[in-house]
């Protein structure tokens, strides 16, 4: 599953993430534009049990989440 | 399976890790404790609402006499945050998510917070001085921020930013700087409190230093008190709910510790023992800033991170505390006002048309 949080702010990105993931997906890839989102969203998908890694480009970052 | 649960462990940077927002509260709630030593008013080390309202007094925008001043904290905040976005290259300019809905909320929880007296952060600073009208306020301002909530849930979005000039993010800070120089000069044109709250303050320096610190620090950690409730409810994420415990615990021990806690209800500084109106004027404070994302202290964190959203939010507080004091709205420590009364229910009112119009209830794909 793929969403993209660009140009929204807390908790949008958070809140968009948790609605994804109550389809339990295996893999989820979050696209943010800021560090704070980023940093939410990595944080939310850890306590949910994903692995999370990041992949940063210019202006946005993939957080990736996996079970 | 152990993988299965693997956290990268990549480094977590210092303040994003619940150390680092707990001592970061921590230094927030010592400061304020020592502004309000060096001269502030009591309980009022920092209130984002009461200064910026002190300053709409100052440019003339109010002519209230006893809350007229340059507060150097605000222009702190707003250049710390700047600074250290800037080093962080967190800063950019955006803007551009419903502005005008935005500068229409920060009137509205600038009314509620002139009613309480106080923004959520001087109400976590009066709690921490044993003023138990604050919390009153609390209850309320929980109340505030579960209604809001409901319409997060519901789909309620401003949508979302875009990029701006690139010089529109400097706007604010530059402002923040003119607000100096105008401190500073004292030109003739510029309102100084002679008595009352407006004429207690720490020395200019130290109280800006204690903004540029603070800014700083709320910049790293992204301390909001509205995050604090509404992450817990929502995600059940503690990270910013401990800043919040952290600023009351220390600053609750420093006033103790400088003969400044007092325990009660009653002949509490700047603040007045109607509990409903101290309820609701917080739950309006609450709701709104739900809605805007963020506490009036994090609107000035984001305006100096080149965020011009929040920036006309902050005109809007600064204009809604020039309403307050014009319209006679503000509470006094002798209570509220009927004026202030009904421009609570109108505000609840205006806040239900936003929520609505703004979730996904009527919305269609517009």
């Amino acid at each position: 599953m793929k969403i993209d949080t660009c140009g929204t702010s807390c908790p949008q990105p958070v809140l968009m993430t948790k609605n994804c993931l109550k389809k339990n997906p295996d893999e989820i890839e979050v696209i943010v534009d800021n560090n704070t989102s980023k940093t939410n969203v990595k944080k939310y998908l850890i306590s949910q049990g994903y692995s999370v890694d990041i992949d940063t480009q210019e202006d946005i970052s993939i957080v990736k989440g996996q079970k | 399976m152990d993988n299965k649960i693997k956290e990268i462990k990549e480094s977590v940077p210092f303040f994003e890790s619940k150390k680092g927002i707990i001592l970061a509260g921590g230094i927030v709630g010592a400061i304020a404790v020592l502004l309000v030593v060096l001269g502030n008013p009591k309980n009022m080390g920092f209130c984002i609402a009461c200064f910026e309202r002190d300053i709409a007094g100052a440019l003339g925008l109010h002519r209230a006499e006893i809350v007229q001043y340059i507060r150097p904290e605000i222009i702190g905040l707003i250049l710390g945050a700047f600074i250290m976005s800037v080093a962080g290259k967190e800063f950019k300019s955006k803007g551009g998510s419903s502005p005008i809905t935005r500068f229409f909320l920060g009137i509205a929880v600038m009314i509620g917070a002139l009613i309480f007296l106080g923004c959520p952060l001087r109400m976590v600073l009066r709690i921490a001085g044993g003023d138990l009208n604050a919390i009153v306020g609390l209850l309320g301002f929980a109340a505030g921020i579960g209604i809001g909530i409901i319409f997060l849930n519901k789909g309620f979005s401003l949508k979302r930013n875009y990029k701006t000039s690139t010089f529109d993010g400097y706007i604010m800070p530059v402002f923040s700087l003119g607000l100096l120089v105008l401190l500073i000069a004292a030109p003739a044109f510029i309102f100084f409190s002679k008595e009352g709250p407006g004429s207690q303050y720490a020395p200019i320096y130290i109280a800006l230093a204690a903004g540029l610190i603070v800014g700083i620090l709320a910049q790293k950690t992204r301390l909001c008190m509205v995050g604090g409730m509404r992450d817990k409810v929502m995600f059940n994420q503690n990270y910013l709910l401990l800043g919040f415990l952290a600023i009351i615990v220390v600053a609750a021990f420093g006033n103790m510790l400088t003969s400044n806690f007092k325990l009660g209800f009653t002949e509490q500084p700047v603040a007045h023992t109607d509990g409903l109106w101290n309820f609701l004027g917080m739950a309006l404070v609450g709701w709104g800033s739900v809605l805007l994302g963020g506490c009036p202290l994090r609107q000035l964190i984001l305006a100096g991170e080149g965020n011009s959203d929040s920036a006309v939010t902050v005109m809007g507080m600064l204009v809604g505390a020039a309403v307050c004091h014009n319209f006679s709205l503000a509470s006094s420590g002798n209570g509220t006002t009927p004026n202030g009364q009904i421009a609570v229910i109108i505000c609840f009112v205006f806040l239900l048309v936003i929520s609505v119009a703004n979730s996904s209830m009527i919305k269609k794909n517009n």
